[in-house]
């Protein structure tokens, strides 16, 4: 059982939360999600037609690798608390990419009785390139 | 370019049951290791009703309607110039399995860049369970490569 250990009275300005490093993306990994998703778009699951359209083989779905940044907000704490979340695909997550998800606390707000963490939050590949760059708002 | 007599073209809106075997399915895809995502009794242990969607799950349920990228079709697009270019949720209320959520959506805004080699659609979401609370809102941008 997940256990969301964090004194929420220690969340500062500046703090990272733990960090979520993913399995490499496999072909595998992409069918299970489009099957799972509903997401049948052909360029991340049929390499030919990937080729067909200019690209060197398929791609994730965007929408798996934030999944993991959901993952990564979701291990810190729990979701009930979860109130904004958004990202930009900066990059294209390519079939065997390494993901790692990291966060960073930024702001701490008011929002009327509620008190307001604002994250910055990021994937990454294997070489460093951000894929996902985004934010959260979580409530503490 | 895009026809821009599109914005505001609602997508046909559309009513999904959150199933408890497609949440399973779904965690297990994306290596969801936290049980309140894929066991019952670790989702009620938590205090919840069933098991919870994770935070892109809106997402998700919007590919169940009758054209799974809607505006794939209200532009005749090719499907392998489509690119995602954000996405945003904003959160009110859980949305568990069993629930029946309404899904609709529009064009909001359609816009090119780099002499029209990219086109930008702005879409909008809301979701609504069966109590007709708003559970979640969502926007998105598709970049689109046309050339």
């Amino acid at each position: 059982m997940t256990t969301h250990s964090n004194n929420t009275q220690n969340i500062q300005v500046g703090m990272a939360i733990p960090e979520l490093e993913l399995p490499p993306v496999s072909r595998a990994t992409l069918a299970l999600y489009a099957g799972a998703s509903g997401d049948h778009n052909p360029m991340h699951i049929d390499s030919d037609f990937a080729k067909k359209a200019g690209m060197p083989d398929v791609f994730a779905h965007g929408m798996l690798p934030m999944a993991y940044l959901g993952r990564l907000l979701t291990n810190w704490l729990p979701q009930s608390q979860l109130r904004k979340f958004s990202n930009r695909f900066a990059a294209i997550t390519n079939i065997h990419d390494v993901i790692t998800c990291s966060g960073e606390v930024v702001d701490i707000t008011e929002n009327g009785d509620e008190k307001i963490a604002k994250l910055k939050i990021t994937a990454k590949n294997q070489d460093g390139v951000k894929t996902l760059v985004g934010e959260a708002e979580v409530q503490i | 370019m895009l026809d821009r007599s599109k914005i505001g073209t609602e997508f046909e809106s559309f009513t999904t049951q959150v199933e408890k075997s497609r949440l399973k399915f779904f965690a297990k895809a994306i290596g969801e290791t936290n049980p309140i995502y894929f066991d019952e009794a670790a989702a009620q242990a938590a205090g919840h009703k069933s098991l919870l969607a994770p935070p892109t799950y809106p997402f998700i349920l919007g590919m169940d309607g009758p054209d799974f990228l809607p505006a794939v079709t209200i532009f005749g697009l090719n499907i392998g110039g489509v690119l995602h270019g954000n996405q945003a949720f904003e959160y009110f209320t859980p949305i568990y399995a069993g629930d029946e959520i309404t899904v609709s959506g529009k064009i909001a805004n359609v816009y090119d860049a780099k002499n029209g080699s990219l086109d930008f659609v702005d879409q909008e979401y809301s979701y609504t369970n069966q109590d007709g609370t708003l559970v979640a809102k969502a926007t998105n941008t598709l970049i689109y490569r046309n050339r």
